[in-house]
């Protein structure tokens, strides 16, 4: 508990001794120790990191930011969305729209337009488009694109008070609505086949080692300040407001409070870092289409939150390290049963495992 | 009168012409040889005397492949060739020439065996025989034969088209009240072909009588009146039949979600599984008692309901007991519940499609106009809903499980306080709930594809008519369906399937936002939980 007529410093209110150590530990790691065993060591040396395994890590670290996001609103507000999957492809779609523009005159037919528009048989860009060949505005479109879907969204939807799973079913509706829309050729997104075949971002051709390098460490960075905006956040006065949120709403109206704006800022907020990560996401793994929006996908965000823990952000981070990394692995070795194992663990976490991995870690120290 | 005197007409010149005017040799050639108009007349000599025996004939004159030389006739097979009439083999000269057919003539002659064939005794020849003149333009020198046919015919959807060939010869006849009297009796048609024929003849190198004219153009209004009133009943008889589907798979969850409060995202799952009970039934059904496969329909609704509710009971047991209370981590558990049975179901089926066959009785339709077609296992279905609707009433009101499971739902504690085993009355309830949804999928495998992931194409729709509908009322679950299945419907009319999806996802997203109680709200005391 922080006491707050005699606040601690900066550093001390985010993290204690330890919770810096790793912290440091973590940053050296990602962006020292994975740039050096990738790029430095030779292939055949037995330390050298794989590319493979540099884009997989530097896929899962998106998908924790969007853990991140997840848990501000579910965790510590108690808001459980079905919807992050949406923000985060519209992220990546913004990002997108300024990638397939730097594609210029490299694609299949050679054109002024991107292939897909071409296919259609249209002339020019939808006004939409207009000026995502500029990175600085794709950049922010990536934070508002989202941000405004979300403000618009949630202002009706905090407004009349929905709330718990009646709320998560509606975002749940509101995702099938955008996939089905994205889906279509003519919204002006390339329809099934979505964004890929990138070239260059910022002049820099894309799948180097050097750029992908740059992209991961970039993720890295962002990850971890994001861990600690975040943390900032949730040990603020605003952030103890969130908390009482979730845990008596009621009662926090009754002391004078407006849940309202702090549900919406929260709940924007959260989605602009989604948007964020997709933006991440999408030049590393080289496409973007409507499957990311598939309800699914955003369930599962959750259970990365819960199986970390929620409400702790660290057990984000580990939960979306532990399922993704899980499911990598399956994926490979037993495909056939990643779905078993999926589906025990969005059970077995629930029944045995509310506090998730953290719970576990922080049971273990209790009894030490 | 003016029904039995062409018919006597036509009777009459069956009973003189036809043995006078045996298909002979002469006929043949005169059929076969000479420029379009000699062969064309005696094309109509042949349908006034109504001479079935030429159409053998006709027809191979159709198929090309008939062969002159000079007066001589000769139908070709193959590489033989046999006399048209007596049909003994023939020696085909070798100056034989192919008897060419202009598109005139091939109009004339298939509509000549289409009268021919009118007086066909089988069924289905006939109208096929009807559809062809209706469709084809036939001339005044059929109509003795049409009406002679339509006297006789006494199946009612061939009479009516006769009626309408009659009346379409008749707007092109000479005598200017036979016109339009063609065109009143045209009026009462409610067939799209009637309304282009009218238009036709609306042209201005149709009809140039102006009293026949607005005639025309009342019969024309009246036709497309009736047009697009059978177009609107269709589209409500499929929004109605959408509602159905979409009412079998929310009643299950107006149960569990709308009753006990628990959100199953399995419950597309369970619907799966019935429609996977049905296979399995069906399967063997055609293995061990093939006489009665088709009633294997109704032994499957049972299975279905059984072993969805086994299943349901024991995922109430295993997991949801514990999370009572805990609404968003119930959601969740019951997620990875159904990716684990869509797995299941792929590793004992395969992740392919299985076929699921309709019985005999489910397929074929009920034409209630030429544009108005319902099909049979639609109608089953909605009236299947309601019979499932109509059983869960029953069982929620007059039943004491049913009143167990209202009173559990009112006040828990209460309930106990009296003695209802709550316990045993979640789980019971659970599993009605997720029977109904193998019900629903007996339901489902009739009309689309029966494949693993079959639950995930009706969830989210499922949860908008229980939602829509408010929570806990099931006629506000009737009520939502009927709603959205009918505008759904009505919107794809107009912006095609997925934008209308698109916008009744919409629709319901900001009707929750106004009205987050639903249609029907709960009275009571339970204002927040």
């Amino acid at each position: 508990m922080i006491d707050h007529r005699n606040p601690p410093g900066i550093f001390a209110r985010l993290y204690g001794r330890t919770g810096w150590f790793l912290f440091v530990a973590a940053l050296a790691v990602f962006c020292v120790l994975v740039p050096i065993l990738n790029l430095a060591l030779p292939a055949n040396s037995f330390l050298h990191l794989p590319d493979y395994w540099v884009a997989l890590i530097g896929k899962i670290m998106c998908y924790a930011i969007l853990a991140l996001a997840m848990d501000m609103v579910w965790g510590y507000t108690g808001i459980l969305s079905l919807g992050h999957g949406i923000f985060f492809a519209l992220g990546g779609y913004a990002l997108g729209m300024y990638l397939m523009r730097e594609i210029g005159h490299d694609g299949v037919y050679h054109s002024d337009l991107p292939d897909f528009m071409v296919f259609l048989d249209w002339k020019a860009y939808p006004w939409y488009w207009k000026g995502t060949g500029n990175f600085l505005y794709a950049m922010v479109l990536v934070l508002l694109a989202p941000a405004a879907l979300a403000l618009f969204f949630g202002f009706f939807a905090f407004r009349s008070r929905i709330k718990g799973v009646y709320f998560s079913i509606i975002t749940q509706a509101l995702t099938v609505a955008l996939m089905l829309l994205f889906f279509r050729n003519e919204t002006g997104f390339g329809g099934n086949n979505g964004f890929t075949d990138f070239k260059r971002i910022l002049g820099y051709p894309i799948a180097t080692p050097g750029t992908r390098m740059v992209l991961f460490v970039t993720t890295a960075l962002t990850m971890l300040g994001m861990l600690l905006v975040l943390r900032y956040v949730v040990t603020s006065k605003f952030g103890r407001i969130l908390m009482a949120i979730r845990d008596a709403e009621s009662r926090l109206m009754f002391t004078g409070y407006n849940p309202l704006l702090y549900k919406l800022a929260i709940w924007t907020f959260s989605a602009m870092i989604a948007g964020l990560a997709g933006a991440l996401y999408v030049p590393q793994v080289g496409i973007i289409n409507p499957g990311e929006m598939a309800s699914g996908n955003s369930i599962e965000i959750a259970i990365w939150t819960a199986v970390g823990g929620r409400g702790t952000l660290v057990g984000a981070l580990i939960g979306a390290f532990i399922v993704n990394g899980a499911k990598s692995w399956f994926t490979q070795a037993f495909p056939d049963y990643w779905l078993y194992f999926l589906g025990a663990l969005f059970v077995l976490t629930t029944l045995f495992l509310p506090k998730g991995v953290m719970g576990l870690i922080d049971k273990a120290r209790a009894r030490s | 009168m003016r029904k039995i005197l062409p018919a006597l007409i036509g009777l009459a010149i069956l009973v003189l012409c036809s043995p006078a005017q045996a298909f002979d040799q002469a006929t043949a050639t005169a059929l076969s040889v000479g420029d379009s108009d000699t062969r064309i007349e005696a094309l109509n000599k042949v349908i006034a005397a109504g001479d079935a025996a030429a159409l053998p004939f006709l027809e191979r004159l159709i198929g090309d492949s008939v062969k002159t030389s000079g007066d001589k006739v000769f139908v070709v097979d193959g590489d033989k060739a046999v006399d048209p009439v007596t049909g003994k083999p023939a020696e085909l000269p070798s100056d034989a020439d192919d008897v060419v057919n202009s598109n005139r003539m091939r109009n004339e002659i298939t509509a000549a065996i289409s009268v021919l064939q009118l007086s066909s005794p089988d069924r289905a020849v006939r109208l096929v025989a009807a559809q062809s003149l209706q469709s084809g333009d036939a001339d005044e020198s059929k109509l003795p034969l049409v009406k002679a046919a339509e006297a006789k015919e006494k199946d009612p959807q061939i009479r009516d088209m006769l009626g309408q060939v009659e009346a379409n010869i008749e707007l092109t006849s000479s005598d200017k009240s036979l016109r339009l009297a063609a065109v009143k009796m045209l009026a009462e048609s409610s067939s799209p072909n009637v309304k282009e024929m009218l238009s036709s003849r609306f042209a201005p190198d149709g009809e140039a009588d102006p009293e026949v004219k607005t005639a025309i153009a009342a019969a024309i209004k009246s036709v497309e009146a009736r047009l697009s009133r059978y177009e609107l009943v269709a589209q409500v008889f499929t929004g109605v039949s959408l509602a159905s589907i979409l009412l079998l798979a929310a009643l299950g969850l107006a149960i569990t979600y709308g009753l006990m409060g628990i959100i199953n995202m399995a419950h597309g799952e369970l619907m799966m599984i019935g429609a996977y009970s049905t296979y399995v039934v069906q399967n063997l059904f055609r293995a061990y008692l093939p006489d009665a496969f088709q009633f294997y329909l109704v032994a499957a609704l049972p299975v279905a309901f059984l072993v969805t509710a086994g299943v349901g009971m024991a995922i109430e047991r295993l997991v949801l007991r514990h999370l009572y209370g805990r609404s968003l981590e119930t959601l969740l558990a019951t997620w990875g519940i159904s990716l684990f049975l869509m797995q299941l179901v792929r590793t004992i089926f395969g992740a392919q499609n299985v076929g699921v066959e309709n019985p005999g009785w489910m397929s074929g339709s009920v034409s209630l106009a030429a544009s108005l077609v319902l099909p049979y296992n639609r109608i089953i279905i909605i009236g299947f809903s309601v019979a499932v609707l109509g059983f869960m009433w029953y069982l929620l009101t007059k039943t004491r499980l049913g009143l167990f499971v209202r009173a559990v739902t009112q006040n828990r504690t209460m309930a106990r306080c009296v003695g209802v085993p709550t316990a045993r009355i979640d789980t019971m309830a659970f599993g009605l709930g997720s029977g109904i949804a193998g019900l629903a999928g007996v339901a489902l495998s009739q009309i689309g594809n029966v494949g693993p992931d079959l639950g995930q194409h009706y969830i989210v729709n499922c949860f908008m008519v229980v939602v829509l509908g408010g929570v806990g009322q099931l006629a506000g679950t009737v009520l939502a369906s009927l709603g959205l299945g009918i505008v759904s419907k009505f919107l794809e009319g107009v912006t095609g399937a997925v934008i209308a999806e698109i916008m009744v996802l919409v629709f319901v997203v900001v009707f929750i936002q106004r009205r987050p109680q639903g249609l029907f709200a709960m009275t009571g005391r339970s204002a927040e939980a």
